[in-house]
């Protein structure tokens, strides 16, 4: 499933302008401790969090991450936005809850590592 | 015979720049052709000595050195250095602050993660100077299974 399908099921806007929408997610991950994603994240990962300040778009670029999903309806400054784009890497921000996402994207098919 | 060599300096406590000498470096590796999984060892590998540097240390640099046969990573730092390093080598020891952990750092994983990454990892540190890391990645051999422990 691509970055925009997701987006509509997780009932998510995007954020990001220019990052590409049609790339493909191959994984998932829910986790708010960026040392631990550090170890555990993976190439074309969409990566489910509370943080939202520009080290996890650090964290997101060095896994060629597919996407970093954003819960709950939390503000995510501009500037982070904008590095986010920069880097080509899709922001989504959802109303819903990162179990709920979770759960909506193990349903879509898009396990685990 | 180096074919590069490049040095880095990290801030400490600067979190808006953390992490710019780690995309650095990577973009750097990439241009030069280096095996992608390398990459993404090395990339993480160095974006945790990175923030280690910018929490920990009163201020560092990272060197990157690549030569013919391996990259070698280097982080120096001043700053209070380790008084226990078997002890801040073993995941989920962390002296990071309550500020620094609320925004996700601090788990304890940095160092062991570093060595994970690497094909060789050494470490040696003075309390009240400082610390000095020296990662080793091969580059002809690329076997070495990202995140195996």
């Amino acid at each position: 499933m691509n970055i925009l399908s997701l987006s509509e099921k997780i009932e998510a806007s995007i954020l990001t302008k220019e990052a590409d929408t049609s790339r493909e997610v191959s994984s998932g991950y829910t986790c708010d401790l960026l040392s631990w994603v550090m170890a555990h994240g993976r190439e074309g990962m969409a990566w489910i969090t509370v943080q939202t300040h520009m080290n996890v778009i650090a964290v997101a670029t060095l896994h060629d991450m597919a996407c970093v999903i954003i819960p709950e309806g939390i503000k995510v400054e501009n500037d982070v936005v904008e590095k986010a784009d920069e880097e080509g890497i899709c922001i989504l921000a959802s109303p819903l809850t990162a179990y709920e996402i979770s759960g909506r994207m193990h349903d879509q098919g898009i396990g685990a590592m | 015979m180096h074919v590069l060599r490049e040095e880095f300096d990290v801030v400490a406590m600067d979190f808006t720049t953390a992490g710019e000498a780690s995309a650095t470096i990577k973009r750097l590796l990439k241009k030069l052709g280096v095996n992608s999984s390398v990459v993404r060892r090395l990339s993480i590998a160095c974006y945790e000595a990175e923030i280690n540097l910018v929490i920990h240390s009163m201020g560092g640099k990272l060197i990157l050195t690549v030569g013919a046969q391996d990259v070698t990573l280097t982080s120096e730092d001043v700053g209070p250095g380790i008084p226990d390093i078997d002890l801040a080598m073993s995941e989920g020891y962390s002296t990071a602050s309550e500020d620094v952990r609320m925004m996700g750092f601090g788990a304890g994983m940095g160092l062991a993660n570093m060595a994970r990454n690497a094909d060789g990892f050494s470490i040696e540190s003075k309390v009240g100077v400082g610390t000095r890391i020296e990662m080793v990645f091969r580059l002809t051999d690329a076997q070495k299974t990202e995140g195996a422990v």
